[in-house]
């Protein structure tokens, strides 16, 4: 696990794309979350991808679904995982999407990999990629109505009686 | 053949098309492909059919319209509930769709409403050929938001029983892999041993699968006796077995005609495409979560990763078959040099407290309470931890929100990422090979639908 | 700890969403040698040897789906060995097989699916719901997995597990055979009707077929 400090990876974007990063979160062990301004997320992405940050593995593109939102209106907050392997580091993006008509720009173009994440991200949440090739339900029936990771949507199943453990 | 309105996936089809239509966008690739297949009744579809033929046969072959047939969800070769819906022309196939969901259980939704303990039992059967790794990902997830620190012993156990795991699901791909190509005794072989190292999880977790042992923490439970004798039993005979393997298939003509050049794409494409595990290593990148971030004491062990050349399905055999001697080799280091303590942390925040405890101590007993009716409750945060899954990269991310449920859990499975592959994989291949491409990429649904 | 009711006690459940499919096989059983004598359609010999064939040779179709495919593997294999109670061979499709062995969770999406290979094998059939999931939706009561499999197919035999021992199944296919060769039910469909239960929806055009090869026999 080698490298520079993650640290060191906001200062190289912020020089490349200036005003993208708009906040950074340091987690528990050694993780690093930078916030990405929505619109700026592809050319980040496309930033990373190559030399000399290297991330050339998408890990994982997932949603979570706060509620309460961030205070400006946005709801579904999107995580890219991006691993190196030179260097061994992990990073994760984080992007806001609207609460009314969640929309992101789709990174299928910077890694092919994201294709299908995405789709999940669309089934599960809602949430549009734009420019995405096959933007279609991956794991619920293509007539499914509702997007089941969503909070408000139902937990589902049957009664069980003399049960209240769910 | 029911062809009355009741044929589901002709309504399912229409109704998606209605769904697009309302919401103002033209059907995407995978639905027009499906609605395709699905849409009409059978005697519209073979109409179809035979326009075509009469179309095309006056042209030249390989610019025919291809045939676009069903294969799965239920069949023997996809692996579990998988649908292909491919595009033939001739023997040749020229496009794939893949459509999943098949085995869709809404685990991810489902350990929302869990604490933090009970989720454990929902992602150990998420992907179903090895628990164990689920729950190492997630148990690390949630170790790191919580600050836990696992004792040395609960780490060695970890990776003893990991790499047990790991023997076991390369046995499970070995046999089904093999069956597909008709090479059946392989099957017979391979779950010969794969019923003895079940018969291990059996005696230390008390299930030969989906098994709970892993805890927030460590291990639920240490070593019962007898349990390190039939352990080192099993690894001291395994070497020879694994030659009984490879003497059965690796200079076996037939299954060198059959995988060979099969399946291979470019390093780097995999890598674009995601791919992790056996599939990328067979093509040459030497890529292993043990080795390029270590976790849970894999750094203390001295073991090899098998790399391969090719990238085709006969590399990816051989890169299987030498994780499981390298396993072999990971097991025995750690039965000779086990650490003494406990099996799990000591936070009894966190961590129930011993039985016998329960007798004597008020406090023991308050703890236990709280934690089986309430559970613990994690700091707010988000964690990402991955293991080296025998299919590649499974992580888990865990999102907390300072209560006693997650607020989100999110597995990141291999299979899933790796299926993706499949496309590029299979243009202007054979279907027969089409079989050999899945059996390599060793897909579980269970991991791929959650 | 629950007491196990001795044989012949009216046995209390908890009513499924459709009761009149819970058909309780030790009903069948346990009752004394006239009832079961009258509860049989088989009556001549060659009914007899027939029902004894089916028994002894019914042939598992392929309907792996998750966790209890593996197990069901597993029974395929030396230890446990399926083949020596007839299922010798797994067939792929399902219009070569007798029995339906749903091992596994069923999700909303695969509903149909299995509707669909239930419909495309032949009479006489046998549906064993194995496992949890199969059985009841298991561990999954959410809005994915279809809380029993009984709501879409009837099933003969319920094997509980998570996922159930390899023994487990094998004594769900010993209890089927018990009940077609012994007990004389040459098909689920034939006792539905005798029973005056709901039968699948295709039964109507299944005894309009039957009765025309009657007549023109």
């Amino acid at each position: 696990m080698g490298g520079r400090p993650l640290s060191e990876y906001r200062n190289l974007i912020d020089a490349a794309c200036p005003g993208a990063v708009v906040d950074e979160f340091e987690g528990p062990g050694d993780e690093l979350t930078m916030e990405i301004a929505r619109d700026r997320i592809r050319e980040v992405c496309q930033f990373l991808k190559a030399e000399p940050a290297a991330f050339r593995l998408l890990s994982d593109v997932t949603c979570v679904d706060i509620i309460e939102g961030n205070g400006h209106g946005d709801r579904f907050r999107l995580a890219y995982q991006l691993f190196s392997l030179e260097s061994g580091d992990r990073v994760r993006l984080r992007v806001w999407a609207d609460a009314e008509q969640p929309e992101v720009d789709s990174v299928t173009g910077v890694w092919a990999t994201a294709n299908w994440h995405e789709r999940e991200v669309y089934d599960m949440f809602g949430v549009r990629f734009s420019d995405h090739p096959d933007l279609s339900r991956i794991l619920m029936p293509f007539d499914w109505e509702g997007h089941p990771l969503r909070r408000d949507y139902p937990l589902g199943g049957e009664d069980v009686k003399f049960s209240d453990a769910v | 053949m029911s062809t009355e309105q009741t044929d589901v996936f002709a309504l399912e089809a229409r109704e998606a098309r209605e769904i697009a239509r309302r919401e103002g966008r033209p059907l995407a690739e995978t639905e027009r492909v499906v609605a395709m297949v699905e849409a009409g009744t059978a005697q519209e579809a073979l109409a179809r059919t035979r326009a075509n033929e009469a179309r095309s046969s006056q042209a030249a072959p390989g610019s025919r319209d291809p045939m676009i047939i069903n294969l799965g969800p239920q069949h023997p070769s996809t692996h579990g509930v998988l649908r292909l819906v491919t595009e033939l022309d001739g023997e040749v196939v020229r496009d794939i769709h893949p459509v999943i969901g098949y085995l869709h259980t809404g685990i991810e939704k489902q350990c929302e409403n869990k604490t933090y303990w009970q989720a454990i039992t929902l992602v150990t059967r998420m992907d179903y050929l090895s628990p164990f790794f689920n729950i190492h990902a997630y148990t690390q997830s949630v170790e790191k938001l919580l600050g836990l620190e696992v004792p040395p012993r609960a780490q060695w156990l970890r990776v003893m029983i990991s790499e047990l795991n790991r023997i076991t699901s390369h046995l499970v791909w070995l046999g089904t892999s093999g069956l597909e190509l008709g090479a059946i005794s392989i099957f017979f072989y391979a779950y010969r041993e794969r019923d003895r190292a079940l018969d291990l999880f059996e005696m230390i977790s008390g299930e030969r699968m989906n098994n709970r042992y892993f805890q927030v923490g460590g291990c639920a439970d240490d070593m019962p006796p007898g349990f390190e004798k039939l352990l080192r039993q099993f690894v001291t005979e395994m070497p020879s077995r694994i030659d009984e393997y490879e003497g059965l298939l690796s200079q076996n003509p037939i299954w060198l005609e059959r995988t060979r050049g099969v399946g291979s794409l470019p390093a780097e494409q995999l890598l674009d495409l995601g791919v992790t595990g056996p599939a990328l290593r067979a093509a040459g990148v030497d890529h292993d979560l043990r080795k390029a971030r270590p976790y849970s004491g894999y750094e203390h062990f001295d073991f090899n990763i098998p790399v391969g050349t090719n990238g085709d399905a006969y590399d990816r055999y051989l890169v299987r078959l030498r994780e499981m001697r390298e396993s072999v080799r990971i097991i025995e280091q750690c039965l000779d040099g086990m650490p003494e303590g406990s099996h799990i942390a000591d936070d009894r925040k966190v961590v129930l407290p011993p039985r016998g405890e329960l007798a004597t101590s008020m406090e023991a007993l308050i703890h236990h309470f709280k934690l089986v009716t309430e559970g613990f409750s994690v700091p707010e945060g988000e964690a990402y931890c991955a293991v080296e899954c025998p299919r590649g990269e499974l992580g888990c991310y865990v999102v907390a929100d300072n209560g006693p449920k997650p607020l989100r859990v999110h597995m990141r499975d291999p299979s899933f990422v790796n299926l993706q592959a499949l496309r590029p994989m299979a243009k202007d291949a054979y279907l027969a090979d089409l079989v050999v491409m899945i059996g390599s990429m060793d897909n579980v649904m269970g991991g791929v639908d959650r | 700890m629950a007491l196990i009711p001795p044989p012949g006690a009216p046995i209390e459940r908890a009513p499924r969403t459709d009761p009149s499919i819970d058909r309780d096989l030790r009903d069948l059983a346990e009752t004394s040698e006239e009832d079961a004598f009258v509860q049989r359609l088989l009556t001549t010999t060659v009914d007899r040897a027939l029902a004894w064939a089916r028994a002894s040779s019914i042939w598992p179709a392929t309907f792996g789906l998750a966790c209890c495919a593996i197990e069901m593997m597993h029974t395929a294999t030396p230890r446990y060995d399926i083949a020596r109670f007839g299922a010798e061979v797994f067939r792929a499709t399902p219009r070569q097989a007798d029995l339906l062995i749903v091992s596994g969770r069923v999700s909303q999406k695969m509903a149909p699916v299995l509707r669909r290979i239930y419909d495309q094998m032949m009479e006489p059939k046998w549906v064993i719901s194995m496992g949890a999931c199969a059985t009841s939706g298991g561990v999954f009561n959410n809005y994915a997995i279809l809380q029993g499999v009984d709501k879409v197919v009837p099933v003969d035999v319920y094997v509980p597990g998570c996922p159930p021992r390899p023994e487990s199944l094998i004594e769900g296919i010993l209890i089927l055979q018990r009940v077609i060769g012994a007990k004389g039910q040459p098909s689920s469909l034939d006792l539905m009707h005798e029973q005056g239960l709901p039968v699948p929806e295709d039964a109507a055009r299944i005894a309009a077929q039957r009765q025309a090869w009657a007549a023109a026999r």
